[in-house]
């Protein structure tokens, strides 16, 4: 096979490889698959971890080779970078519908606008409303923080800027 | 490899790395020692989340003092195969949690000085250091804001949670001095401006801490005498309890995979 169209074939494999704390959003819509290569005839992947310390990784690598391998893909090189550093920024447009629908807020602006005290502007992914109150800064893993809505009443995870 | 792990830390950024990781590993155990005894749930996720990253951070760290000293340490060897005067961290991490007023004031102190530290070594021409940098500083902010709020409910909150706050913050004021000191091993990183000089951040710590305390109705201990010796392997005993307990396994069956 030519490298483009096994550059072509990874790719599509590697993209639909789900994150599995949010398994509704894919590695490809979080911006934590950053680059798939073809060298000779293996496919090198570059992944870089959402927080420092994302338990995630391990598993996503270990998603990552079945996934390839399910695809034909048998050479294969898997490599954390850590430069440049991963940011909600990242996080596509369907990805963050994809998280509204799943019930979790996504990330309110931008990640380089964050004030050092008080909680930012988060919206209920349930009913909208923008009376919501920030329970606790860290949430059931590290990249969300819990949130309630003060119209519906209703708890929710928010994924923080980052 | 062999049961020890000797790090005679030659070359300054194997050092300025080590100091980096033992101080995030360190802390970040002390913080997971929460997990199954902090007073609400909630505080048990943050803590344990904070551990997290604290851990993370030191995971990447000592990956690269493994990788540029080139003796094949990778990071549990530095992490678990180093006995407690090869430990380079700060004093001040290694205090005991104490009651939660204690495990809130190291925090802070620690979180204040991290925040804008990672903000200028996240700007090294040293790409690794930059890149774990760039991610740490968003992290700190969170625990600085995690952390700040609790001690201003602590110290603006009942008699008895002002007066533990402030016990807990004349008891671990001495050891804030050691944060911005500077030796030998950074001097020619920072003059290359790999390393950061820790006395240039020292206003904005004071400031922001100032601030803080003010809002807590917390007095800033008058005592201007500082502990030191923790960058240099000199510990107080906590160290060595804290790493007879994190080290067990790896020391009892070392190389144990599962």
């Amino acid at each position: 096979m030519s490298g483009a169209g096994l550059r072509e074939r990874a790719l599509a494999a590697a993209a639909r490889v789900s994150d599995p704390e949010i398994p509704v959003l894919t590695i490809g819509d979080l911006g934590v698959l950053r680059d798939v290569r073809v060298a000779g005839d293996i496919v090198e992947i570059d992944i870089t971890p959402t927080y420092s310390g994302c338990p995630a990784m391990r598993v996503i690598e270990q998603d990552l080779a079945a996934a390839l391998r399910a695809a034909g893909i048998e050479k294969l090189r898997i490599a954390t970078v850590l430069s440049p550093a991963w940011t909600t920024d990242w996080l596509s447009a369907e990805g963050r519908r994809k998280l509204a629908e799943y019930g979790i807020a996504p990330p309110a602006g931008s990640a380089a606008r964050r004030a050092l005290f008080g909680s930012d502007a988060v919206r209920c992914p349930r009913c909208g409303s923008a009376q919501t109150e920030r329970l606790a800064e860290f949430g059931s893993t590290a990249c969300k923080a819990l949130y309630r809505c003060r119209a519906c009443a209703e708890p929710f995870d928010y994924f923080k800027c980052h | 490899m062999s049961g020890t792990c000797e790090t005679a830390a030659a070359a300054p950024l194997v050092d300025y790395a080590l100091r980096l990781a033992d101080t995030a590993l360190i802390l970040g155990h002390r913080l997971s020692e929460w997990i199954g005894h902090a007073p609400v749930l909630e505080e048990e996720l943050a803590l344990g989340n904070i551990a997290l990253d604290l851990i993370g951070e030191a995971r990447a760290l000592y990956s690269y003092a493994g990788e540029v000293e080139g003796k094949g340490h990778d990071e549990d060897a530095l992490a678990y195969r180093r006995d407690a005067g090869q430990f380079r961290n700060l004093l001040l991490v290694e205090q005991p949690n104490g009651d939660f007023a204690q495990t809130i004031v190291r925090q802070v102190l620690y979180s204040a000085f991290a925040q804008p530290f990672w903000r200028a070594l996240a700007r090294s021409p040293d790409a690794t250091l930059a890149a774990i940098a760039a991610k740490a500083e968003k992290e700190a902010a969170y625990h600085l804001r995690h952390a700040g709020e609790w001690l201003i409910r602590l110290g603006d909150g009942t008699e008895e949670s002002h007066r533990r706050a402030q016990a807990a913050l004349d008891e671990l004021w001495p050891y804030a001095g050691e944060l911005f000191e500077r030796d030998a091993v950074e001097d020619a990183l920072v003059a290359a401006g790999i390393a950061v000089d820790p006395a240039a951040l020292r206003p904005e710590w004071e400031k922001n801490v100032a601030d803080l305390l003010a809002e807590a109705t917390l007095r800033p201990p008058a005592s201007s005498w500082m502990q030191s010796g923790g960058r240099r392997g000199r510990h107080s005993e906590h160290l060595g309890h804290l790493l007879a307990t994190m080290q067990f396994l790896q020391r009892s069956y070392p190389g144990a995979s599962w």
